[in-house]
């Protein structure tokens, strides 16, 4: 319990105080406060367990490569496991819970895993758990997966909102430290539309974190000025708690943004997050830089923590992890948190500078051991008691009761290498340097190893002239602030303690240790990809940014290759991890796709129709009535329209006007079969092959005029057929003169079938019905109740004498009514899919579940429909030997033995005495109704050689449902098959 | 590729719009019959699969519903050229008759992408 | 060395420094019997396999980039064998065999983790489509179950039975079907191979192919010429470079494929579960991590990276499917380049060309192919004929028609 909270100081607002609880503990914390500088106030330095050794840990770092102090936040739906603990701002009545800790955080039961720490080593578990063979899924591998994880995800829907949007600017500043401050301003003086992002919540980075000086005031006070400025123009949106998370082709950026991650309710009619397209010009990457570690002896015991990271606590926050501490460092930054701390009041005993040839910087007062290392830290769960050093002549103590480190700094250069580039290793300034190949992403400040103060503030202001002149903008020279500098020398890494007497971490997450590497690499894992596998170092959910620059030091070392050699694993998106609720957005639920609705959609609801998706439709499957089942209700409609007349919603049908000079070459090309006599006047069943020679889809086109044709096809390839006919055209031959829409949106389009159709029809139709005057597959523009525009069909899919009436889409409810008032005397009744569906089986009509994309017009006895007079879309490819192949199955009907046993489609088909195996499988049922005619289970079957075995008998062989019957084999057309009803 | 698809009639938008055919490299046999087979196998199955600059067949569904021609890097995903695919085809067939019928989309072609697209060379 | 849990208590008394590399690192011979281009899952199975089964260990492995570099590492790492077509499921089913004993035959724990695979379908027309594919299955005596939706209410009460756009009114679910960790399974074999002789050499990138009077003798490499008797070519996703040298076309567009892991969690989802609408399969790997995928990308490409609008894609998918996912998040995405040949289907076979073997056009399938592959590959290279099991995975079959269409949708790479 010894971190706690000064007296006076830090941007946090210490008039607001905030109750949160952690663990089931009620604490208190200020505005301006993370969790985790929260929970150092309240004295928790305890934050999480690591994931295989179970060590306690508490925070590194104070920003968003945090890999310790992660947290489940919130409760219910709400769950969040895995935030962190340093990104996560603080709200009344926060719930924050510990995690991969079982019972409590204080006594894990798991940290018993360290005593085996020996045997955990790398790769361990590939050489292990194999015997006895049933074990693993049994013992092991439940062990291992609840062990494993991290925080807890809930099982519960998520209450809140999320949103995604696109966003438009010339000149996106990724970051804002005074890198990006003067990137914005200068790209913004230019006329530039500038975003300015920042994850954090408050914009001004480092400048919020360290105790600097621009032009005079205090570098919070600078900042805070020029974002003034900056909000004051209209081209310029400053985005803070927005991570900008990916960079993506044609200057795209992904960005989430946290819009209401940080307060106690969130308004329902406002986003929690909101997932940000960000289309830019040029981007500035300010990204900063993170420090890196030491691997040295217990480097993860609470109460270490990066040198800047203990600066940010003390500045921005006004804590520390203890009331005394020691600096080890191989750069300059542990000599400023000395001073820093010791402004603080924090008792500072030493700096362990590890540079031999560490150069001379002021230390106010604080004693400097160079050449020495920190070789172990002497602490438990909650409190820092020494550390021990080498300084060449045996170990010493240093009692403390925290630990800075500082190994140097890494660019932050993810956003560079997200479209593939790799950065590369700088001999000078000791670290990876982004990749410059897209020029449009521009590395500014200590992203691009820019590291004073000064230095920084002129190259952000030079990096936002040339995005904005990137961009097409004329650039002023903006004046640069002035600004008091840190020393920054660059020294050779240490990468290692090799003298460690406890364990050195590399990933702290995953329990890497620096040992792990040289073991991968002795056993043939040399390959930093391999290693990275291997060990699983870099794949925690920091996904290595504090480690992985270590573990290329450590592995080119024990490879005797250089940094360059070894190269980094490869940066991916996301920056920070992105939650499936921001990047799914509002298409959650039912809004997960669109709707369809048929312009007949509230007839059929007002007649009681139960419906069904198909597709992004809904469609009127079957009209109960006093409460009958989907059977009784499509038997009825069956027999009602069979007998009688019946009305069904056929407007989802797709359908395509066609006009122009060429309009008849042009469907003949489309068609297998001929098109090019038809007559004006007269519809034709068509069908359409894709290019491979398979049916793709059919349909009727009628001639309504010399060169206007009006197609349909199928519900389900409406949107492909169309589709098809436009590249058609466009790409295959332009040269015909031909126009085409898409207007299955526009008609209302009904079937009326039965006997009585005809003359149900001829009292609202203004054109003579008669067989003579309008026969089988006649097609024409007429006018319905006087005055509606309607087009009307001669066509039968049911088999009955039958019409389908197509009216504009808004007249459909009123002329369905009507036909339904005219039809009354004849006793009409409305019909649904599913009469539909059973009236077309027993009529042997193919839909796609026949024509299944794998189907040959052959195999559904339509080979004389492929003309061999002309060239059309799968002609030549039909002719291919597989698709003539007299094995091929063909299309039967398939009626069982005993006409009340129902059997399924998805059936397959053996021969009687067969026992059923690969070789003696004869093929599938692809559609079964209950036929109200036959009064009897009937269906369609693809059937080897089934053409010629029309009365044989087979077994329909359902083994998924352990249903098996005998059937007799027989033509596809159940009734009337001399299609009298229908020509009648 | 691809984010954002340059629309000669559309302007810049985002590949959810667009539907996707594939190489566009190929022309369509004009044959048939006997001894074409191996023509139009190759039209339909065979691909050059280039490493670097191709031409693919993309059909802005979400928008205009033209056919394009979106020439491409396969390995950088930069645009280098995107063409109405029936100005592509004209010019591929070498049809002047067919591209003076058109004016109206050969305009909006070269006004969007910069460049003169009627004397298109098979690339 | 075998590995044991007693090798491993004997090298942790020894520090672990007295662990042997996995496999050599060898500098190329001037010539092999048998060389395979491509070091990734299937050319590494193929090598121990024709070390194994054929009795052939003069063999080579030729790896451009570190070993498993392709998509053996970069994928969602699911096994089954649910097809439906004849030429395939056989096919299939071996490999699903082969893995069951996977572990035990090359000493290595690539944790088999037979799950159970899990089809979601939403309208009758696709129920009555698995139907017909689990009795495919059932026919040729590969388990497969039915799931109605109140069993899998039971079974996996978190899926959107109640508010989703479409309904979800049961599964086909292959029990013997899971997961495998997928880098263990490159270096199970390269290990295995390794063991029997055969060299598997890193960083050597085929440049050539050199051929005599038509027939393949070997080839440039960055390290120089190499002769082989029998070239066998197993470089999906640069399967057309590769070809190219021999002067083989092939039916094969290069596409990204992105797949995606989530942060560690404690378990939450025990089985790997597809949804029907879209296109989206997730799973939970023993480390914690929720490892999911979707479609292509659709464009072809070169570069192991996709855009952000599959993402959403994807997610929307997985949110549909299952909407408590909202709270975690996605830690990474990553690429593969997928060999998507023109009807869905891989090839295995000998091609035109005397002594040039092809093995290519897995599309995003290849991974739970990988033990069956090699094991395929490795007879038909050393019988110079293919294996009845691979007898339908044919070259000319895209001339012939005897295609092998899964999901139906034609002579389109970027649809299956």
């Amino acid at each position: 319990m010894t971190s706690f909270r000064f007296d006076t100081g830090g941007l946090i607002d210490r008039s607001s105080v905030i109750d949160f609880s952690f663990d089931g503990r009620t604490l208190t914390g200020h505005g301006g406060d993370t969790l985790a500088s929260a929970l150092l106030a309240n004295g928790q330095l305890l934050m999480g367990r690591s994931f295989k050794y179970h060590r306690p840990r508490s925070v590194i770092t104070a920003g968003a490569a945090e890999p310790n102090a992660l947290m489940e936040i919130g409760e219910g739906g709400r769950l969040e496991p895995n935030t962190r603990a340093t990104m996560q701002e603080i709200y009344d009545g926060l719930v924050a819970k510990s995690q991969n800790r079982w019972p409590t955080l204080d006594r894990d039961f798991g940290a018993i895993n360290s005593i085996a720490s020996s045997l955990f080593v790398a790769g361990f578990y590939y050489k292990t758990f194999m015997w006895p063979k049933k074990f693993w899924e049994a013992i092991y591998e439940p062990i291992i997966r609840r062990a494993a994880g991290l925080g807890h995800l809930s099982h519960e829907d998520d209450p809140d909102r999320y949103e995604k949007a696109y966003a438009h600017c010339d000149v996106l500043v990724v970051g804002s430290g005074p890198t990006g401050l003067m990137a914005a301003l200068s790209a913004a003086r230019s006329g530039a539309s500038v975003i300015l992002a920042d994850e954090h919540a408050s914009c001004g980075g480092s400048l919020l974190r360290e105790r600097e000086e621009i032009a005079g005031q205090p570098g919070h006070e600078w900042a805070a000025g020029t974002l003034a400025e900056l909000a004051a123009m209209s081209n310029v949106t400053i985005m803070a708690r927005t991570t900008v998370i990916g960079a993506y082709d044609q200057g795209v950026f992904g960005a989430l943004e946290r819009v209401q991650k940080h307060v106690a309710v969130p308004d329902h009619d406002v986003p929690v997050e909101k997932l940000w397209r960000i289309v830019a010009k040029a981007c500035v990457m300010a990204t900063g830089a993170e420090e890196r570690p030491i691997v040295f002896g217990g480097n993860d015991r609470p109460g270490v923590m990066t040198a800047s990271a203990m600066r940010a606590y003390a500045n921005q926050y006004a804590v520390a992890a203890g009331r005394s501490a020691c600096v080890f460092t191989a750069s300059d930054s542990g000599y400023r948190t000395a001073r820093d701390m010791k402004a603080h009041g924090v008792h500072v005993e030493a700096i362990i500078d590890a540079r031999s040839d560490a150069p001379e910087i002021d230390t106010d007062g604080v004693p400097v051991l160079t050449g020495a290392v920190v070789t172990n830290v002497d602490g438990g769960k909650h409190a820092m008691k020494a550390i021990e050093i080498d300084r060449g002549s045996g170990h010493e103590t240093i009692p403390c009761q925290s630990l800075a480190m500082s190994g140097g700094w890494s660019p932050v250069v993810h956003l560079a290498c997200h479209q593939g580039a790799r950065p590369s290793w700088d001999e000078d300034a000791y670290c990876f340097m982004p990749p410059l190949n897209n020029p449009a992403i521009i590395p500014a400040g200590s992203a691009n190893a820019v590291w004073s103060l000064s230095k920084c503030l002129a190259d952000g202001a030079a990096r936002g002239e040339q995005a904005a002149k990137l961009a097409g903008f004329k650039t002023r020279k903006t004046p640069v602030p002035k600004a008091k500098d840190e020393t920054s020398h660059t020294s050779a890494p240490v990468w290692w303690v090799k003298q460690s007497t406890g364990k050195p971490f590399v990933d702290y997450q995953n329990d890497v240790t620096a040992k792990d590497l040289p073991l991968a690499a002795r056993e043939g894992y040399d390959h930093i990809e391999l290693a990275k596998r291997y060990t699983t170092s870099g794949m925690a959910t920091d996904q290595g940014k504090l480690g992985n620059v270590n573990a290329i030091g450590i592995l080119a070392d024990a490879t005797g290759k250089d940094m360059h050699e070894i190269g980094t694993t490869t940066f991916r998106p996301f920056y920070t991890p992105v939650s499936f609720g921001a990047l799914g957005g509002q298409h959650v639920d039912a809004h997960f796709r669109p709707v369809r609705m048929s312009p007949l959609h509230n007839w059929a609801a007002d007649l009681g129709a139960e419906f069904v998706e198909t597709g992004l439709w809904y469609r009127s499957s079957w009209f109960p009535r006093d409460g009958d089942d989907w059977l009784a209700a499509m038997t009825r409609e069956v027999l009602n329209t069979r007998a009688h007349v019946g009305l069904c919603d056929v407007s989802t049908l797709g359908k395509i006007d066609i006009k122009g000079k060429d309009a008849t070459e042009f469907i003949n090309r489309l068609y297998s079969n001929a098109f090019a006599k038809l007559p004006v006047g007269k519809a034709r069943y068509g069908l359409m092959l894709r290019e491979d020679g398979f049916v793709g889809d059919d349909g009727t086109t009628s001639r309504l005029s010399e060169n206007h044709y009006f197609m349909t096809t199928t519900t389900g390839h409406a949107a492909e057929t169309m589709r098809d006919i436009e590249f058609a055209h466009q790409a295959l031959w332009p040269e015909l003169d031909v126009q085409y829409a898409s207007v299955t949106d526009q008609w209302a389009q009904m079937a009326i079938a039965g006997p009585k159709a005809r003359d149900v029809l001829a009292k609202i139709v203004d054109t003579d019905l008669s067989n003579d005057a309008f026969g089988f597959l006649a097609a024409k523009q007429v006018r319905v109740l006087g005055s509606i525009p309607a087009m009307l069909f001669r066509i039968s899919f049911s088999g009955e004498l039958a019409y389908e009436l197509a009216v504009p889409a808004g007249y459909g409810e009123a002329v369905a009514n009507a036909i339904m008032h005219a039809g009354e005397p004849y006793g009409i009744g409305p019909y649904g899919l599913e009469a539909l569906s059973a009236m077309r089986i027993e009529k042997g009509f193919v839909t796609h579940n026949e024509i299944n994309g794998r189907v040959t017009a052959g195999d559904v006895g339509m080979g004389r429909m492929l003309s061999k007079k002309k060239d059309y879309i799968g002609r030549m490819m039909s002719e291919r030997d597989g698709l003539d192949d007299p094995d091929r199955e063909q299309l039967v009907g398939v009626k069982p033995l005993n006409p009340a046993n129902r059997f399924r489609a998805g059936s397959h088909l053996v021969n009687l005495g067969d026992k059923p195996s690969l070789k003696t499988d004869q093929g599938y049922v692809s559609s079964v109704a209950y036929s109200p005619m036959l009064e009897s289970w009937v269906g369609l079957a693809m059937l080897k050689h089934g053409r010629e075995r029309h009365g044989q008998k087979v077994m329909l062989w359902d083994g998924l449902r352990d249903v098996y019957m005998e059937a007799e084999v027989c033509d596809p057309v159940f009734f009337d098959p001399a299609q009298e009803k229908a020509h009648g | 590729m691809a984010y954002l698809i340059n629309c000669p009639y559309c302007g810049p938008r985002t590949t959810d719009e667009f539907y996707i055919k594939g190489d566009a490299s190929k022309q369509r046999p004009d044959t048939i019959g006997d001894g074409t087979l191996d023509t139009w196998h190759d039209y339909v199955h065979i691909r050059e699969n280039v490493r670097g600059r191709m031409a693919e067949h993309w059909h802005h569904t979400g928008g205009c519903r033209q056919w394009l021609v979106v020439e491409r890097d396969t390995v950088s995903h930069e645009i280098y050229a995107v063409t109405p695919a029936s100005t592509w085809a004209t010019s591929r067939k070498g049809s002047s008759t067919a591209a003076r019928k058109k004016p109206a989309r050969k305009t909006a072609a070269r006004k969007a992408t910069g460049r003169k697209t009627g004397g298109r060379a098979k690339t | 060395m075998k590995y044991s849990i007693f090798s491993l208590a004997r090298n942790a008394w020894s520090g672990h420094k007295n662990w042997q590399p996995a496999w050599r690192s060898p500098d190329p011979k001037p010539d092999y019997d048998v060389i395979i281009v491509g070091g990734g899952g299937h050319g590494l199975a193929t090598a121990y396999y024709l070390a194994k089964v054929h009795g052939i260990t003069n063999v080579a492995v030729l790896e451009k980039g570190y070993l498993g570099s392709g998509n053996i590492g970069r994928n969602t790492t699911i096994i089954r064998s649910n097809y439906l077509l004849p030429g395939n499921n056989p096919f299939y089913e071996k490999s699903l065999q082969l893995w069951e004993g996977l572990e035990q035959d090359f000493n290595f724990n690539a944790m088999v983790s037979q799950r159970g695979v899990v089809n979601l379908f939403h309208s009758d027309g696709q129920r009555d489509a698995y139907v017909r594919r689990g009795n495919a299955m059932r026919i040729h005596g590969v388990d497969a179950e039915i799931i109605d939706q109140h069993s899998l209410r039971d079974m996996l009460p978190f899926l959107n039975f109640d508010n989703g756009r479409f309904p979800i009114m049961g599964g086909l679910m292959q029990r013997r079907g899971g997961t495998v960790r997928h880098d263990a399974v490159a270096w199970g074999f390269a290990r295995g191979a390794d063991m029997r002789g055969v060299d598997v050499i890193q960083h050597c990138e085929v440049t050539g192919i050199r051929r005599e009077k038509g027939k393949v003798v070997g080839v440039e490499t960055s390290k120089g010429f190499i002769g082989c008797k029998k070239l066998g070519l197993a470089a999906a996703g640069n399967s057309t470079t590769v070809a190219k040298m021999a002067g083989l076309e092939l039916p094969i567009e290069s596409h990204v494929l992105q797949a995606f892991v989530s942060e560690g969690i404690k378990p939450w989802l025990d089985n790997v579960v597809t949804f029907g609408v879209g296109h989206f399969y997730i799973s939970q790997s023993d480390k914690g991590g929720l490892v999911f995928g979707g479609d292509i990308d659709g464009y072809n490409s070169y570069a192991q990276r996709g855009n952000l609008p599959m993402v959403e894609h994807v997610v929307e998918c997985g949110l549909a499917m299952m909407p408590s996912l909202s709270r975690a998040r996605v830690l990474r995405s990553w690429g593969g380049i997928m060999d998507m040949s023109m009807d869905g289907s891989p090839i295995i076979d000998k091609t035109d060309i005397d002594n040039l073997y092809l093995n290519a056009g897995w599309c995003y399938g290849g991974f739970k192919a990988t033990p069956a592959s090699g094991w395929c590959f490795a007879h038909t290279i050393a019988n110079d004929a293919p294996h009845e099991l691979n007898s339908a995975m044919r070259l000319d079959r895209f001339r012939t028609g005897y295609v092998m269409d899964e999901t139906a949708h034609g002579a389109q790479a970027n649809l299956h």
